[in-house]
């Protein structure tokens, strides 16, 4: 999945949750429950809609491609110089619902993968700092 | 590479042991009396932190006479810089905060 420099990159995450796709879809999609485990946001599930995403080290600027209710849902994200494609795929499982992310990443160049890593590594070090300290 | 990623992190979670790494990036070559003068913990200590430091791969040492010499190897940082790695390592714990939300949440 890591390619090189010019080539598109993705990240993938899944996961399954005990919780039917309605309750995700409202978690992936009400701005005030998309703030408690994302980032706060002006948000709406509108086609074509423009939302930014905060957070204390940045902004995220965004906007909705994809929006089919419980389904799936798919927004551009745009920060640290890198513009990506966030997509989610809610599918209906045995024990609830498999969740699943994927981040596509375009025009990566030497200086977007430079500012990335810039402003990427020390703030991703604290946080593992924060998340190490809990799990002692 | 998620072990390489784990031992990066384990290594540099320590403020100690990253600010002696920061510095050998920072400021080059130094020998380990010249890095304990800066420490602020006893040699022993910074002997320590700096065998850590090796076993990672984040620094590589050099024996002149009695005394050895430190550097740094930030080459061996390149899997926390890569943006794959990183947008993984936020995803997963945006996830475990969506988890959280989602038992506290009405059916």
């Amino acid at each position: 999945m890591t390619n090189t420099a010019a080539e598109t990159r993705s990240v993938v995450v899944e996961r399954e949750f005990g919780h039917a796709p309605e309750k995700l879809w409202r978690a992936l999609t009400q701005p005030h429950l998309i703030a408690e485990w994302l980032m706060k946001n002006d948000f709406q599930p509108v086609l074509g809609h423009r939302f930014d995403l905060s957070a204390n080290w940045g902004v995220v600027a965004c906007r909705v491609t994809e929006v089919e209710p419980n389904q799936k849902l798919a927004y551009t994200w745009e920060a640290l110089g890198l513009e990506s494609v966030v997509t989610w795929t809610l599918t209906p499982s045995s024990n609830g619902t498999l969740l699943r992310m994927e981040q596509i990443g375009f025009r990566p160049d030497q200086e977007q993968a430079y500012q990335g890593a810039k402003f990427g590594w020390p703030r991703f070090l604290a946080s593992m700092e924060q998340l190490l300290a809990r799990l002692d | 590479m998620p072990n390489t990623f784990d031992v990066l992190f384990k290594t540099l979670a320590d403020p100690t042991r990253r600010a002696i790494f920061e510095r050998l990036c920072r400021d080059g070559e130094q020998t380990v009396a010249a890095l304990t003068a800066q420490a602020g913990v006893s040699q022993p200590a910074v002997s320590k932190h700096l065998g850590v430091l090796k076993q990672a791969g984040l620094v590589l040492d050099r024996q002149s006479g009695r005394q050895t010499h430190y550097r740094s190897q930030p080459a061996a940082l390149a899997p926390l810089l890569d943006w794959t790695s990183q947008m993984a390592g936020f995803w997963e714990s945006r996830f475990d905060d969506l988890e959280q939300l989602l038992k506290r949440m009405d059916n």
